[in-house]
């Protein structure tokens, strides 16, 4: 998916949803252990079990880390937009930085050959398989944004 | 909680017992360190285990893959034990499967390393 191209059937944040949690985080590691607990919260709300909490705590620590890391550079003047809403589409996450973008296709397969052994790249990688839907978008001026659905708990499982 | 490491020696075999979590900041720090410090004592024969470790991220599996390279570019050999679910997972999900080798028992994994 390229930058600013959007889900067809991706649910949005809407008047369905809950909104559990709207924040202007700060550029450093404590805003992604607080993102985290925040979206681990609401998960539980959702009544996602225990394993799949987790999933999303890592998804989630993996996209405020490419935010505040990758996109901010820890930079202290930059602010991380950090979203979770819950509803009848499961669990949504958005990340807004205000880094100068990336395009995901850019970052080297971590699959792939001599790339296995690199010692970064695989946050994408670990979103996509944790999280049931993520899509990439441009934020005017300047920054990222991801989305991530994760789809609700089955009735009973 | 954050990683703790403690190291135990078995015959030739430096064994890391890991816990808690290795993820981005003070638990793969700690973790890379440690890794340092045995390849300057000259461990060649470094087996992880990893029962106690609770969590980890990309980074994490960063550390673990970093480790593996260094330890085997002395001519050593690192490899994984006790491997919970979710870092068995991680492994598939990054093919790492194919790169580290793993064991479920510790006598078995110190007999691999003669």
């Amino acid at each position: 998916m390229t930058l600013g191209e959007r889900g067809g059937d991706m649910p949005e944040i809407d008047s369905g949803d809950s909104l559990q949690a709207d924040l202007v985080l700060d550029s450093n590691l404590a805003s992604v252990d607080r993102g985290e607990v925040v979206a681990m919260e609401a998960a539980r709300k959702l009544g996602y079990d225990s394993d799949t909490q987790q999933d999303i705590g890592i998804a989630v620590r993996e996209s405020l880390v490419n935010a505040v890391a990758h996109g901010n550079r820890y930079n202290s003047r930059k602010k991380v937009r950090f979203r979770v809403s819950i509803g009848p589409g499961g669990l949504i996450v958005e990340v807004e930085d205000q880094g100068r973008g990336f395009e995901p296709e850019a970052v080297p397969d971590p699959l792939n050959g001599e790339n296995m052994m690199l010692h970064s790249g695989r946050g994408i990688l670990m979103i996509r398989a944790y999280m049931d839907e993520i899509e990439y978008g441009k934020v005017e001026p300047e920054g990222t944004r991801i989305r991530m659905v994760k789809y609700p708990p089955k009735p009973g499982g | 909680m954050s990683a703790k490491l403690t190291t135990r020696q078995v015959g030739d075999v430096t064994v890391i017992d890991a816990s808690g979590r290795i993820t981005l900041g003070e638990g793969s720090t700690t973790f890379r360190e440690k890794i340092k410090e045995l390849a300057a004592a000259g461990s060649k024969k470094v087996l992880i285990n990893m029962g106690e470790i609770s969590y980890i991220d990309s980074s994490g599996i960063g550390e673990l893959v970093s480790g593996y390279t260094t330890i085997t570019n002395t001519g050593g050999a690192l490899k994984l034990l006790n491997l919970g679910k979710r870092v068995q997972d991680l492994l598939q999900i990054t093919k790492l499967y194919t790169v580290f080798e793993t064991f479920e028992d510790e006598a078995t994994a110190i007999r691999s390393f003669s």
